[in-house]
């Protein structure tokens, strides 16, 4: 009945894998954002679990980090799907697989 | 960690954000995968309360839930004759593949690692995280609020039409 | 914090202090049941006792019956005064309407999204209850980052109205949608900064111990910062979706917005929980602002939660005033409004906050005594009124343009005519 480091790095683990599999197999540029939010997300889970369970001589550089990532991950999206939108004008599709007009 | 809430907790939060995932990724609907996604961030924000990260916790619920996935739906509202169907490319195979072996790689070595864990959780407060982000972290702090100012200006910048361009050009 | 002496006893009949009833409840089943269900029981009673005891009667007393009521003696008529001895059952008259009507739901709308849109509106209310402080011991979840939970689950309303007006398969619920979502994130910036104004001067993010230095100060935050909760009161509003903001679902314009394909006890849910929002965060705005449970040394004797109860109520008032007083705005003036003059005052308001603060940390040499907040709150009332004054007129408003016409009557045969005159009558 205890909780151990493993188990929530191992849903870390499972759910960064699942991001990773949205992120390389989804049609929509705005699903390819979704997954990379879900590996962020895996990734500060495992930050803020060494955070818990690790020793360290300063405990709280582990949340300072995941401040940061949030941060980056919020400029991301914005600018993500700002890229999304404009695309959408010029071309009238976000879909990955027809946005290859560099393509001889 | 012990005691029966404890453990029953991170089980539910652990089911309900993998099976959230999952739903992102198998639903036929772009909507109803954002909605599985806000319920992804809202389980990994129950993670950080499990592990006393409490500040990081409301943080994750104000930012991605609050702005992010707001910021997705806009912009699914903003494309409206787009794909739908949250469709996979032709790679799905290799990416599921992929995956898999990552998976796999990643929880070999969490199982067969000796970690040396510590038992009770050390006090990291509103006021630590304070001291350091404008102590020791002062400067990657100021280059975050450049950077979000970057992101602002051009995320702006990006969606503007011709036509506002003009009119607001210099010559 | 200074340790405060509370007079209540620990008896159980004492009702100045509620929390004793509930501490022998609880260890009275704690010798029954299996060791740590009574937690479950103490959730369950906490929910009880502060959403069904104190939020569901204010809601349907004041929120329905005194809201239609003094808004209509605002309007010079009667309220509602036909169901009941002078329309005290009219709350009662409304479940029971909404309960027995149709909840239609349109043959091409997502059904699962519409059916779970009202479950997610109504449970960040019911949650909201959990961390606001009724008394010294009465407070459920003393979490010490309670201002933020709050911030937190006061923004998942919002993806429930958009759910709403997105699964309705209707392009006027979709107008509602976007407006709301547009209009809630665009006030919830200047909603933080004003509140992290209060969070500079009482140190904490914990509510009880807001409270508790409100009590120890002897000051109230309304006085020593009134920038912040004007900004704080109309940011709400907008959040609230309440007149004069309330292009959310604003009935002359867009059908009802977000809540078109709506009826019956779905659309229940979202009207009783705009009331119940609007509650939650006036007990929120009187935990911050307005002294919690804490009145100036009365609160010994007087019960705290009878204190808090009357502030939140208070407070709720001025939403009533607001909207039986002002017309409703548009959706580009409240943009406006939001983003060149909200914004900006409410990051003056935080530099000067953040300015005093350290001037009291220097002055005082750290010890942070009381006698300086007076000086500071005559400070800041100056400066409130100098702030607004001053951006309002750096954006361009002058009240030159903006004073009406005074109707000039003359009486002519043909009855009373108005004037016209050529300079335009003021």
């Amino acid at each position: 009945m205890t909780l151990n480091i493993e188990q929530f790095l191992i849903v870390g683990a499972l759910l960064f894998c699942l991001g990773l599999a949205v992120a390389l197999s989804k049609r929509n540029a705005i699903g390819v954002l979704m997954g990379v939010e879900i590996m962020l997300n895996a990734v500060n889970l495992t930050l803020i679990t060494f955070s818990r369970f690790g020793e360290s001589a300063r405990p709280i550089t582990g949340p300072t980090f995941v401040v940061f990532v949030i941060t980056v991950a919020a400029a991301e999206a914005a600018v993500a799907l700002a890229l999304a939108v404009s695309v959408y004008r010029n071309r009238d599709t976000v879909d990955v697989d027809r946005l290859n007009f560099l393509k001889s | 960690m012990e005691g029966f809430g404890v453990v029953l907790s991170f089980w539910v939060l652990a089911a309900v954000t993998l099976v959230s995932a999952g739903g992102v990724m198998v639903s036929r609907n772009l909507f109803h995968a954002v909605l599985f996604l806000i319920t992804t961030f809202v389980g990994i924000a129950g993670f950080f309360v499990l592990l006393s990260a409490d500040f990081i916790a409301m943080a994750q619920v104000i930012i991605y839930v609050g702005a992010i996935a707001v910021l997705v739906l806009f912009a699914i509202l903003l494309t409206p004759h787009a794909g739908r169907d949250n469709g996979e490319t032709r790679m799905l195979l290799p990416a599921l593949l992929l995956s898999t072996c990552l998976g796999a790689v990643f929880i070999f070595v969490i199982v067969d690692a000796d970690w040396r864990t510590i038992s009770e959780s050390p006090s990291v407060g509103v006021r630590e995280l304070g001291s350091a982000l404008l102590g020791t972290w002062a400067l990657p702090f100021e280059i975050a609020s450049v950077l979000l100012t970057a992101a602002l200006v051009g995320a702006i910048m990006l969606v503007r039409s011709p036509e506002e361009e003009a009119e607001d050009a210099l010559v | 914090m200074t340790l405060l002496v509370f007079l209540a006893s620990k008896n159980w009949y004492d009702i100045r202090d509620l929390s004793n009833i509930s501490r022998v409840i609880l260890e009275g089943l704690d010798r029954f049941l299996p060791s740590g269900i009574v937690y479950v029981v103490a959730v369950l009673l906490g929910f009880v006792a502060s959403f069904l005891i104190f939020v569901l009667p204010s809601q349907l007393i004041v929120g329905v019956y005194g809201e239609r009521k003094i808004i209509g003696r605002m309007q010079s008529r009667l309220g509602p005064n036909r169901v009941g001895p002078k329309g005290l059952l009219q709350p009662i008259a409304d479940a029971i309407k909404l309960m027995q009507k149709e909840a239609l739901t349109p043959k091409f709308a997502d059904k699962a999204v519409m059916w779970v849109a009202p479950i997610i509106f109504v449970a960040p209310c019911v949650l909201l209850f959990a961390v606001i402080p009724f008394g010294p011991n009465m407070i459920i979840a003393d979490i010490p980052v309670a201002l933020l939970y709050f911030l937190a689950v006061s923004s998942i309303p919002v993806l429930a109205a958009f759910m709403a007006g997105w699964s309705a398969n209707n392009k006027y619920s979709l107008y509602g949608a976007m407006r709301i979502v547009a209009m809630t994130i665009s006030y919830e910036v200047p909603l933080v900064m004003a509140l992290m104004g209060v969070v500079l001067f009482t140190g904490t993010l914990s509510l009880q111990e807001m409270v508790l230095w409100q009590k120890s100060n002897d000051i109230w935050v309304v006085f020593l910062q009134p920038l912040a909760f004007a900004i704080y009161f109309i940011c709400v509003s907008a959040e609230l979706n309440r007149t004069p903001t309330d292009i959310a679902e604003a009935e002359s314009e867009i059908v009802a917005g977000y809540l078109t394909e709506y009826s019956g006890m779905k659309w229940g849910l979202f009207y009783g929980m705009d009331i119940g929002y609007a509650i939650a965060a006036s007990a929120f705005a009187a935990t911050v602002f307005l002294g919690g449970w804490s009145f100036f040394g009365l609160d010994k004797y007087i019960p705290p939660w009878a204190i808090f109860i009357a502030k939140t109520h208070l407070f709720y008032f001025l939403f009533i005033w607001t909207r039986g007083t002002l017309p409703r705005l548009r959706l580009d003036q409240l943009m406006t409004f939001a983003w060149k003059f909200m914004l900006p005052v409410a990051l003056i308001n935080l530099v000067v906050v953040a300015t005093e603060r350290m001037l009291w940390q220097e002055l005082t040499d750290g010890k942070l005594t009381q006698g300086y907040l007076y000086l500071f709150a005559i400070v800041n009332i100056a400066m409130a009124v100098a702030i607004v004054y001053a951006w309002a007129r750096m954006l361009g408003y002058s009240p030159k343009d903006e004073t009406p016409m005074r109707p000039r009557l003359f009486n002519d045969a043909r009855g009373y005519v108005p004037v016209v005159s050529e300079k335009g009558g003021r």
